[in-house]
């Protein structure tokens, strides 16, 4: 078993107009999803993002407000899951409800650092 | 208002408390079931502060709401609590799945199935049964350690160290939240019904007067029945035995007192007052007990249904009642279950024999249906000075009032 980043982009359902109900079906979905890997034990972790963010360069000198990003591309949240392999984390990847609202999975493998 | 909305909360506390504890456990984990307690107990006192002038249209829904609002802030502020399985703490510990699963938790099925593992934990045999017991009414049942004490009659102090005790070995001993499967099911479930008949037990024999509380403590051993029969896994042919059971004996519970609370014996019962449903009840179960090996439930419950149908004390099947006491004898040898027997076989071949064997019950010699039975068959020889020192005994004996005055009634007359 290996260990997969999931970055969720976009298709963030803050962004469009919904009612409540709507809302809270959209997030049954994702309790869902989850609730399905935490079952198979593959479930690692994870939050969703604010959209606020600060970003520091030049070792902290330069602070500014929120990711430079464009609304798609924001980060909006990540998943740690575990996967035999690439193919399956991706497999996994496709049932997220993010695609409900035209967002992206993105699906990296952790890399272990042996020193 | 304040009264009424007083009322709504105890009863309420009664039926939901159980339910909201068996859920927040599953979140919190067993070892915190005292967080879990707490947050029902806010629960419920923030619900009589808002319901002082007006009673939510909903208040199960009400309850449910705040006391998940209460666990997601817990969780917040606490993500490293450990919750009762691996799998629901990563999805408590996920914004993403947070509430989801909490409101998921609290569905009906999903409450049922937490009361389960809560049975099952609470009547887990590395706890004394009187610990057991005292753990099924606090947590699954609601009630205070006052009624507990009342029920058991204790003080309200042995009562919370009895608890908190059993509390301590849970963490101790590591004691999971689950019902078992496969072999270690059928031990434990035999485990379980053992201590919810001895709870009924409690409630119907108690010594004590206030029958409000002896008949919510046989109401609750018969909904915790019920809820283990809706399982598929907890739903055997004992399981059913021992519902049934619990229903003929509770069908007699209005005739069993008369309205200052003083015991009416089955002889004198009027049997008019029995409750028709529940002796219906009792039978449908009866007839789902057939398969498999026969129990003790399945005796007793044999030998309550002849009293139920017999409409008089004297036209009772004592003989099938005997011969059922003589099979009851062979799985569970006990003093009492002889002193019963030996009542049948009084009934049928005469008081000469009952008093034989009346006398060999040594261990009996401090119970007072003991005396006043054997008082009875030597009065019904003619031996009238006997039976007055029998219910002289059977009048010291005696732990309470109705008791007393039961037996005062018989010294005074004879």
């Amino acid at each position: 078993m290996n260990e997969f980043l999931l970055l969720f982009r976009g298709g963030d359902g803050r962004a469009v107009q919904q009612s409540p109900d709507e809302m809270q079906a959209h997030m049954q979905k994702w309790g869902a999803w989850m609730h399905g890997l935490g079952e198979q034990g593959k479930l690692l972790g994870g939050q969703p993002l604010k959209n606020e963010g600060k970003v520091l360069e030049k070792g902290g000198e330069v602070i500014t407000d929120g990711p430079f990003a464009e609304g798609k591309e924001i980060v909006g949240g990540y998943l740690l899951i575990k996967a035999e392999n690439f193919n399956e984390a991706v497999e996994i990847s496709k049932a997220c409800p993010i695609f409900e609202f035209d967002g992206t999975v993105e699906v990296r493998e952790i890399q272990p650092m042996d020193l | 208002m304040q009264e009424k909305s007083q009322k709504l909360v105890d009863h309420l506390f009664r039926h939901e408390s159980g339910k909201m504890v068996a859920v927040l456990t599953r979140v919190f984990g067993l070892e915190n079931l005292e967080l879990a307690q707490d947050v029902v107990q806010e629960t419920m006192i923030k619900a009589l502060n808002d319901w002082r002038f007006e009673i939510p249209q909903n208040p199960n829904g009400w309850l449910y709401r705040v006391a998940k609002n209460k666990a997601i802030d817990i969780l917040r502020r606490n993500r490293k609590i450990s919750s009762s399985s691996p799998q629901l703490q990563v999805l408590l510990q996920s914004e993403w799945s947070l509430s989801p699963t909490i409101e998921n938790l609290f569905l009906e099925e999903e409450i049922q199935d937490s009361q389960l593992r809560m049975i099952f934990s609470c009547c887990h045999p590395s706890l004394k049964l009187e610990a057991q017991i005292a753990l099924t009414l606090k947590t699954l049942c609601g009630f205070s350690h006052k009624e507990i004490a009342s029920a058991f009659l204790t003080n309200e102090e042995t009562i919370s160290k009895r608890i908190q005790r059993a509390k301590k070995k849970i963490i101790q001993e590591n004691i999971p939240l689950e019902v078992p499967l496969g072999k270690a099911l059928h031990k434990r479930l035999k485990a379980v019904l053992k201590s919810i008949y001895l709870l009924f037990n409690e409630g119907y024999y108690s010594a004590n007067s206030n029958t409000v509380i002896k008949k919510d403590i046989c109401l609750e051993a018969m909904r915790l029945t019920i809820l283990l029969i809706s399982h598929p896994n907890t739903n055997t042919p004992s399981t059913h035995a021992l519902l049934s059971l619990m229903c003929f004996h509770a069908a007699r519970f209005e005739a069993r007192t008369n309205e200052a609370g003083e015991v009416i014996l089955l002889p004198f019962q009027n049997r008019k007052l029995w409750n028709k449903e529940l002796i219906e009840k009792g039978f449908y179960h009866f007839q789902f007990s057939q398969k498999g090996i026969v129990t003790e439930y399945h005796l007793e419950a044999a030998i309550a249904s002849i009293h139920c149908t017999a409409e008089h004390y004297e036209e009772t099947n004592w003989k099938t009642i005997l011969s059922l006491y003589d099979q009851l004898l062979t799985l569970k040898p006990s003093p009492i279950i002889k002193l019963n027997r030996a009542i049948a076989l009084g009934k049928v071949i005469g008081p000469v024999k009952a008093i034989q064997e009346l006398l060999k019950l040594a261990e009996l010699k401090e119970n007072t249906i003991y005396h006043t039975t054997l008082g009875d068959f030597y009065k019904e020889c003619g031996e009238d000075c006997k039976a007055q020192e029998c219910y002289q005994l059977a009048y010291d004996c005696a732990q309470t009032e109705p008791e007393k005055k039961f037996l005062l009634g018989k010294i005074g007359k004879d």
